[in-house]
């Protein structure tokens, strides 16, 4: 029987549990897909670093973050890698705290994290130690908020940078308008305002 | 006198080769049958802008075939599309590049008041920074409605007073242009 995909993700998951040891968490594995969770952020660039040059993971398909409001430490930042050779797929996660809002950068590694890196920053605030060029990407210099984050309001707030740009909050009209998934026919589907009340 | 019939206008028997007219009405006219575009396609309204650029609409009849790219060689801004307030920063830089006289048409819903988008990213109606004379509904609008945009522009053109508000640039005011 030849070996399947999932079953060289596990085994690679395996290669880089025994590279590292106490720094990854088990292996979660769900719908065939492996997920380490790396307990400190400092070491993630090692880590990548060693995943693609002993592992074979030389495609970063993408990186992203999560902000868990509420939650200590607040932010996952998530690593999806990829091996053209191998076919194979790992997620690395890391969590990073509010107050101590920065890890290393993966740009040394996959300079496709470039552009990843600065639209985390632009919408998380996330800072990443030793990329070339952390400029915001979306939003223009100088903007001071991170929208992404859950305490941000979707109408935006206020800005005022003078000769450069502002910003005024949207008017919302009584939304967001959202829909609720589930319902059997289109009209109760349809978006509405909801409210807490209106719930 | 027995003959009832009034020659209205032009008389080529009594005024020859002359024609009599007001210098705004012939520079307006110049000016309103050759409206060069500045094509600022931003979303899916510029799809629309560009069939209306194609054969089956043809904009050219209406003497604005020529879309500019540089906003030095244009004087209609056609915003077709979705102003993120990072591009807003470039639309109003492309505008005031514009040289005078200029003139603005918001197209669609986003470009008119933000449309669907209620968020901290998009400009709420472009004419938050840049002047509009026409907007025009839809999302998108279709080529004709972009068109008959382009009619009541031309008839704005039309009664522009333009002797009467010219304006002659003063000494002191190139003066300064020349330092800068």
């Amino acid at each position: 029987m030849s070996i399947t995909t999932s079953d060289k993700t596990r085994m690679l998951a395996e290669q880089l549990r025994g590279k590292f040891g106490a720094l990854l968490s088990e292996i979660a594995e769900f719908r065939r897909e492996c997920t380490l969770i790396v307990h400190e952020k400092a070491r993630i660039a090692e880590v990548c670093s060693y995943a693609k040059k002993e592992l074979g993971f030389d495609g970063l398909t993408d990186l992203s973050s999560v902000d868990n409001y509420g939650e200590d430490p607040r932010f996952w930042v998530v690593y999806e890698l990829y091996g053209h050779e191998h076919h194979a797929y790992l997620r690395l996660k890391t969590r990073v705290g509010e107050e101590d809002c920065h890890l290393p950068s993966v740009t040394c590694v996959w300079r496709t994290a470039n552009w990843h890196e600065r639209e985390i920053y632009d919408m998380m605030g996330i800072r990443f130690d030793g990329h070339p060029d952390l400029r915001r990407i979306l939003m223009w210099e100088g903007y001071p908020y991170y929208p992404l984050r859950k305490d941000f309001p979707l109408e935006g707030k206020e800005t005022e940078l003078p000769d450069v740009a502002f910003t005024q909050k949207a008017p919302l009209e009584g939304g967001p308008f959202v829909t609720t998934t589930g319902e059997k026919n289109a009209s109760s589907r349809e978006p509405r305002a909801r409210t807490e009340e209106n719930r | 006198m027995s003959s009832t019939k009034i020659e209205v206008g032009y008389n080529s028997k009594i005024e020859g080769d002359v024609i009599v007219t007001k210098a705004d009405a012939v520079l307006n006219w110049f000016r309103k049958n050759s409206l060069w575009p500045m094509p600022m396609g931003l979303a899916c309204c510029a799809i629309e802008l560009m069939a209306a650029g194609a054969s089956r609409f043809d904009i050219s009849r209406f003497g604005s075939e020529v879309m500019r790219f540089s906003p030095r060689q244009s004087d209609l801004m056609i915003v077709a599309g979705t102003v993120t307030y990072k591009m807003a920063i470039a639309l109003r830089r492309i505008y005031d590049q514009m040289a005078e006289p200029k003139w603005v048409i918001a197209m669609g819903a986003c470009a008119s008041t933000g449309g669907m988008y209620r968020s901290y990213a998009v400009l709420q109606g472009v004419d938050r920074i840049v002047p509009v004379n026409v907007y025009v509904a839809g999302c998108p609008p279709r080529p004709e409605a972009l068109l008959d945009a382009l009619m009541k522009m031309q008839n704005q053109v039309a009664k522009t007073p333009l002797i009467r508000t010219h304006k002659t640039p003063k000494p002191d005011a190139l003066a300064g242009a020349h330092d800068a």
